[in-house]
């Protein structure tokens, strides 16, 4: 409940920032919230729109939150749901087969190439203490130029130098008739994986030996090692999974979202994730709907720019704008307290007034 | 091979410069316990509020009648040392932000550092297509100056010179002031005692927040001045990006192991290995090797390097703990 209040305030917070900044440039800032949320959920196939531009957000977001369990910071999802976007793609356009063999393909091709580049820092972690912050930053920037030269000598678009070629529609995630139940939308099989995902990690978070003994590494994990917990390999398979998981952003991303992979691009929805979990309170389910509240913040810009001149560039300055608030939500959690204890104290103040004129 | 070194070397000295700028003000964030990965975020701040200042005052309409001192800044370099000075104060007031956060706050570091470098990538472009339209900002950048009786100094000239600006010399000073203040003075032995054991700092009579705050403001001070050294020597625009030199010079910050000489060894290998893969595809010799290869081999010298100082670390040890007063 508190964290929940926490969560809003912050959001609160990031949204009188915006408000604040649209001012500062002389523009309206009611028009612009009520066309960003128009953009985002005007019609049904505009809120297909808005879930499936939250998809990645939901992975990227589960990925953090899963790795933050265990007491890691897993800032190297942009990496990770490159190689992810990458494996696929290269699956995707190598091989000729039927959408039942190769989607499951693609994704497990995802889910490994993320988990192998979250291997890296995970198994540096375990074995010779280096923080993962700084490794998975290095990470990034390889995957970065792996991309940038893997893309072009290998699957070269037929127009443009900067993207991947198309991949064949038996090889991405559209699907017709999630397109036509949302009215021509973009909407894909993304987001069934991304409820899937959702399910299966709130499941291996809270109901299983696994989900115990990483929870138990992230609380101390001196104390887990006490208990008999073996710590480095619980420390390189979090980080296996939430690779994995930031791969399958990659996956729904560059095979769902879009059909090429670009080059020269660190994808924004891997820092995202780190304020999608943030704000879901690194829960499963709080990641789901932080991303979805996201994912209207984008995918409504476009309605919001046309209409109002704003520059799209909100949408990124409002959740940049959250994740401050949500870093520093100590303010709002005494804040929180500070009114909750006013509140109780009037309360008993109030009785004990009551008390004294009866007597 | 000497037309070789020749051509690379004043481009490495080139992209040295900023990077060197920046760790060095990671250095006294780090020394003073505050882990700053916001370096990238703030080198960003510095070249948006670096170009704007320029790009304001250049576009000052110079007639007649303007006063002489309004001309003279106009039209000489004067404008871009005052966009450097805008985009110094740019960088600290931003980098208060993380003080604030994570010194009265007790935020975790990590968080605070990565919500600063979303916040200035994505505000820095929003006001910037406010103002242009398209999200750039061009500007008259500095000419590397070259005074010929350096560059005619043989072998040294054309490898030191060729390419160096004002903001080389300025960012070397820094550097040798840097090194002297924090092993020199009391000031430094405070600094690095905040990052060393903070309570005995504080048990000896040292505000460990004051010292913080320095660190901080150090670290935004000298990251907005790298940022706007990338703009007015060889980009010349701001574009909402500092393409991840911001994380390479935390790289740096490591790999020097959080020493300024260390740092500057660093930087210059990175320079180099920038610079080399840059050129690689017009020099035969070099021809051969992937640019892949040449790219991303700054990133795994780093990874190797963590590996190897793992054991003997050098690092700060209440770097990225929030402060305990009464932890012992």
């Amino acid at each position: 409940m508190r964290t929940t209040i926490v969560s809003l305030l912050a959001v609160v917070a990031g949204m009188i920032a915006g408000a604040i900044l649209m001012l500062l440039t002389g523009k309206n800032p009611i028009d612009g919230f009520s066309f960003l949320f128009l953009g985002g959920l005007k019609t049904i196939d505009r809120i297909g729109d808005t879930l499936a531009t939250a998809t990645p957000l939901i992975f990227t977001g589960l990925s953090v939150a899963f790795a933050f369990r265990t007491g890691l910071f897993n800032i190297g999802t942009p990496g990770q749901m490159l190689i992810g976007g990458l494996s696929a793609t290269a699956i995707g356009l190598t091989f000729d087969l039927p959408s039942v063999i190769i989607l499951p393909l693609m994704i497990i091709a995802g889910f490994l190439g993320g988990a192998l580049w979250a291997f890296i820092p995970g198994l540096l972690k375990a074995k010779f203490n280096v923080h993962e912050v700084v490794s998975t930053i290095m990470m990034n920037w390889i995957a970065y130029w792996t991309v940038n030269y893997t893309v072009p000598l290998y699957f070269k678009g037929e127009y443009l130098e900067t993207e991947s070629r198309k991949l064949p529609a038996d090889a991405t995630l559209r699907t017709d008739w999630l397109s036509d139940l949302f009215n021509g939308s973009y909407v894909n099989y993304g987001l069934v994986l991304a409820i899937i995902a959702t399910i299966i990690i709130a499941f291996i978070l809270n109901k299983t030996t696994l989900g115990y003994e990483l929870k138990a590494v992230g609380f101390n994990k001196f104390a887990a090692e006490y208990a008999g917990m073996k710590v480095n390999r619980n420390v390189i398979l979090s980080m296996l999974i939430a690779g994995g998981l930031a791969g399958l952003a990659g996956v729904v991303q560059y095979a769902g979202n879009s059909d090429v992979i670009q080059i020269g691009v660190m994808p924004s929805q891997g820092f995202d994730g780190i304020a999608v979990a943030l704000l879901g309170a690194n829960s499963p389910i709080g990641v789901f709907f932080a991303a979805i509240f996201f994912g209207i913040l984008y995918s409504g810009t476009g309605f919001m720019t046309a209409m109002t001149k704003i520059p799209p560039e909100i949408a990124n300055s409002i959740i940049a704008i959250i994740i401050y608030f949500a870093a520093t939500s100590i303010l709002f959690e005494k804040l929180v307290s500070k009114y909750l204890k006013g509140r109780e104290e009037k309360k008993l103040s109030k009785q004990s007034s009551v008390k004294g004129g009866e007597q | 091979m000497w037309h070789i070194i020749e051509l690379v070397f004043p481009y490495a000295i080139m992209y040295t410069v900023p990077l060197l700028i920046t760790a060095l003000g990671g250095l006294y964030s780090e020394r003073s316990g505050i882990v700053n990965i916001g370096l990238e975020g703030l080198m960003i701040i510095g070249s948006f509020t670096g170009a704007l200042t320029i790009y304001l005052i250049q576009g000052i309409q110079v007639t007649d009648n303007t006063a002489a001192w309004i001309k003279f800044i106009v039209k000489s370099d004067m404008s871009i040392w005052i966009g450097l000075l805008a985009a110094v104060i740019g960088g600290v007031l931003v980098s208060l932000l993380h003080a604030y956060a994570s010194i009265n706050l007790n935020a975790n570091q990590v968080i605070s550092g990565t919500a600063i470098n979303m916040i200035a990538a994505a505000i820095t472009v929003f006001l910037a297509r406010n103002i242009t339209g398209s999200g750039n900002i061009k500007i008259t950048a500095f000419t590397p100056m070259a005074p010929e009786f350096l560059t005619n100094i043989p072998i040294i000239g054309p490898l030191f010179f060729n390419r160096a600006y004002w903001t080389t010399l300025l960012v070397l000073v820094i550097l040798f002031i840097s090194a002297f203040a924090l092993y020199k003075t009391a000031f430094g032995l405070r600094l690095r005692s905040c990052g060393e054991y903070p309570q005995a700092a504080e048990a000896a009579g040292i505000s460990v927040r004051k010292m913080r705050y320095i660190g901080v403001m150090m670290s935004g001070a000298l990251a907005g001045l790298g940022g706007a050294t990338i703009l007015v020597t060889y980009s010349g625009q701001f574009t909402g990006s500092v393409s991840g030199l911001g994380f390479l010079a935390l790289a740096a910050l490591i790999f020097g192991q959080w020493k300024p000489f260390g740092i500057l060894w660093a930087t210059l290998f990175f320079g180099f290995a920038t610079t080399i893969a840059n050129v690689s595809t017009v020099i035969p010799a070099l021809d051969v090797i992937p640019p892949l290869f040449l790219k991303i081999f700054p990133y795994v010298v780093t990874l190797i390097a963590l590996i190897i100082f793992s054991k003997s670390t050098q690092a700060p040890k209440a770097a990225g703990e929030p402060f305990d007063s009464g932890k012992r």
